[in-house]
């Protein structure tokens, strides 16, 4: 073997009680850290994969994103106009059956159609605003999760009775309705109509628990009192992280406003930054607190083996192989430690995989969101040898320096 | 092999000039006030001479032998090796020339405490990198052996009397062959066997092996055993018998 290493191994081989401790400090941190990564960025990814999945990847409305212009605006470009009245526009895209045909030819994803509008659904006396939403029962799982997320009855269920209608949960919570339940639905424009409770869903998303009903298109162009609109075009894309420059496309050819998920959700995400930037620094903290451990057992060991370094330098062995001595056994620890770290990590996570939860704040979870990411080992065994290699350095560098002639006089 | 040629493979060439050469050296410790530990000495030390040094405490004697064994470096003056300046060497080149020409044997065995006999032996071998790790092993138990220690080769220090380490401490300074060994007062931690069991050692290197010593020594009887005496007191040399 060769000399520089066996003199570190042994020096750490025999000090065992001192290197069991910053091994267990290196261990304490990376495997720590590890959990705390699977935890934040498993919680993050779970969120997300619910915002993504909840609803419709990309939704295509019939409004615009900048007010057409006027004529008179076209006509004369040197002209202003102020205090115009736009015309009355007829709701809802323009040839929508077409529209989808064209989108179908190119999107990587499925298309389906919807109709949006609000009412109020009275029943037992209490009224809740709603957001009534016109589906194709066949088309809208390819393009939401909701059929999943239907707790009882089906996506079916809505062909079964007229103006049928599936609730979020919390919604009918609010109502008191249960599926079989009458009830009225009333728009604002006047249109009023019976539906039929045939099922209740739960998206785990509060916002949309609470103030969604799904009906057939048909019902829903009944209370918008427009034979044939179509004023919404859900898309599910095969690739979620693509959905902006997508949306992006679908707003150049279609001219209508196409919102992409991370549009949806923008205050959500940039969020995300911040809460990444919070868990980096405790990450980084553990991993540094730990490495305090590691120079610690270093320094002590080179304080201790300071008429040895005295030996080693008289007999011959020049500075920069006593520094490596000492950077070598900084990087055991480190090493060492890091390995069993990465047992700890594992073990934790999957411990922590087993603990149910039920939390009912923004999104319903049984068990804890963690994820197995090899870029956390990699991450965490990096720092720790980094740091062990920074804290092997400087005493290392020290005891590389000292004058054997100083020792040796101390010691006769 | 003969317990010759295990002590020194290259030992029985033909005697060479000085083997250490100091000329007017001088160290004196920085500090508010600067303290002189030696000044302004002149000595030459040839092949297979057995060298005492002696002289109260704070005469000087152990920073006189540093600076020969280049692990000091002289205020001012030259010390030559092989007759070689060593002034113009930087630190690398010193220690390289400490590792395979100079041994040294100190007061205390200064052996590393987690290591065998045989590896501490072997610790300037390995260092010094011309033998391989099997030939190395091979070396450090005919040393052993050859100073009597064959049966504690496996044996660390602390399980070793005072004497045994010290005959450790001399295998080790013969580990790679060096012409020159240092003694500082390589018998005053040692009972008066042991010590004579040293002094016979090294005699032997110098008379069978064509080694050179320089020891230092408080013992005058040990020093009148030997085949030349320098003298310091304050710093200088008073007497050296073997001046030209």
């Amino acid at each position: 073997m060769n000399l520089v290493l066996d003199i570190a191994l042994t020096h750490v081989r025999f000090r065992a009680r001192q290197t069991f401790v910053a091994v267990a400090g290196v261990m304490t941190g990376v495997g720590f850290s590890i959990m705390m990564a699977s935890l934040m960025e498993g919680s993050q990814a779970d969120f997300m994969r619910q915002l993504i999945d909840a609803l419709p990847h990309i939704t295509v409305s019939d409004e615009r994103r900048d007010p057409q212009a006027q004529p008179g605006e076209i006509a004369y470009a040197a002209a202003r106009i102020y205090g115009l009245t736009p015309e009355t526009r007829r709701r809802g895209i323009k040839n929508p059956m077409a529209s989808l045909a064209s989108l179908e030819r190119w999107v990587p994803g499925a298309v389906a159609p919807s109709v949006q509008t609000k009412a109020i659904l009275r029943y037992a006396g209490r009224d809740v605003a709603a957001n009534v939403t016109g589906i194709d029962p066949h088309r809208e799982p390819k393009v939401s999760a909701l059929a999943q997320q239907i707790r009882q009855g089906t996506l079916a269920s809505l062909y079964r009775a007229t103006n049928a209608m599936i609730l979020g949960d919390r919604l009918a919570e609010k109502i008191g309705a249960r599926v079989g339940a009458n009830i009225t639905v009333q728009t604002s424009d006047g249109a009023r109509l019976n539906a039929q409770v045939v099922g209740l869903f739960h998206a785990g998303i509060r916002s949309v628990d609470e103030s969604t009903a799904y009906v057939l298109i048909k019902t829903a162009q009944i209370l918008a009192q427009q034979t044939g609109l179509v004023n919404e075009i859900r898309v599910r894309v095969s690739d979620a992280m693509a959905a902006r420059t997508i949306a992006q496309r679908i707003e150049r050819e279609t001219g209508y406003k196409a919102v992409a998920w991370q549009e949806a959700h923008e205050d959500l995400l940039s969020a995300f930054v911040v809460r990444n930037f919070i868990m980096y620094t405790v990450v980084g903290a553990i991993l540094l607190v730990a490495s305090f451990g590691t120079y610690n057992i270093i320094s002590t060991i080179t304080h201790e083996k300071t008429r040895d370094i005295a030996i080693l330098k008289s007999l011959g062995l020049r500075e920069a192989t006593v520094r490596r001595i000492f950077v070598i056994e900084a990087l055991l620890i480190g090493l060492t430690g890091t390995l069993a770290g990465w047992a700890l990590g594992y073990g934790l996570i999957a411990a922590l995989g087993t603990i149910e939860f039920k939390m009912s704040i923004t999104t319903d979870l049984t068990r804890l969101p963690l994820i197995y990411s090899p870029l956390h080992y990699a991450v965490a065994a990096a720092v720790a040898l980094g740091s062990s290699l920074v804290a092997g350095f400087f005493p290392a560098r020290k005891a590389a320096g000292l004058y054997p002639v100083d020792i040796i006089r101390g010691a006769t | 092999m003969s317990e010759a040629a295990q002590i020194d493979p290259a030992a029985g060439g033909a005697a060479k000039a000085p083997l250490v050469q100091a000329r007017a050296i001088t160290r004196i410790l920085p500090g508010l006030v600067p303290t002189t530990l030696v000044h302004d000495i002149d000595l030459s030390v040839c092949d297979n001479e057995l060298v005492a040094i002696t002289g109260p405490s704070g005469s000087g004697k152990s920073s006189l032998l540093y600076l020969l064994g280049l692990l000091d470096v002289p205020s001012s003056g030259e010390v030559k090796i092989n007759g070689r300046a060593t002034a113009p060497m930087h630190e690398e080149e010193r220690a390289f020339t400490r590792l395979s020409t100079i041994g040294f044997v100190f007061q205390f065995h200064f052996l590393l405490p987690e290591f065998s006999a045989r590896d501490n032996v072997m610790l300037p071998m390995r260092a010094l990198g011309r033998l391989s790790a099997r030939e190395a092993a091979a070396r450090a138990e005919a040393l052993l052996a050859a100073l009597g220690l064959a049966e504690h080769a496996a044996t660390r220090p602390d399980q070793l009397s005072g004497g045994q380490r010290q005959r450790v401490a001399v295998a080790r300074a013969l580990a790679n062959a060096p012409p020159l060994i240092l003694a500082d007062e390589p018998t005053g931690s040692l009972d008066s066997k042991s010590s004579e069991q040293v002094f016979d050692i090294l005699r032997d290197l110098v008379d069978r092996h064509g080694k050179t010593v320089v020891a230092v020594t408080h013992d005058l009887t040990l020093a009148a055993r030997m085949d030349r005496r320098i003298e310091l007191r304050d710093g200088g040399i008073v007497a050296d018998d073997g001046a030209a």
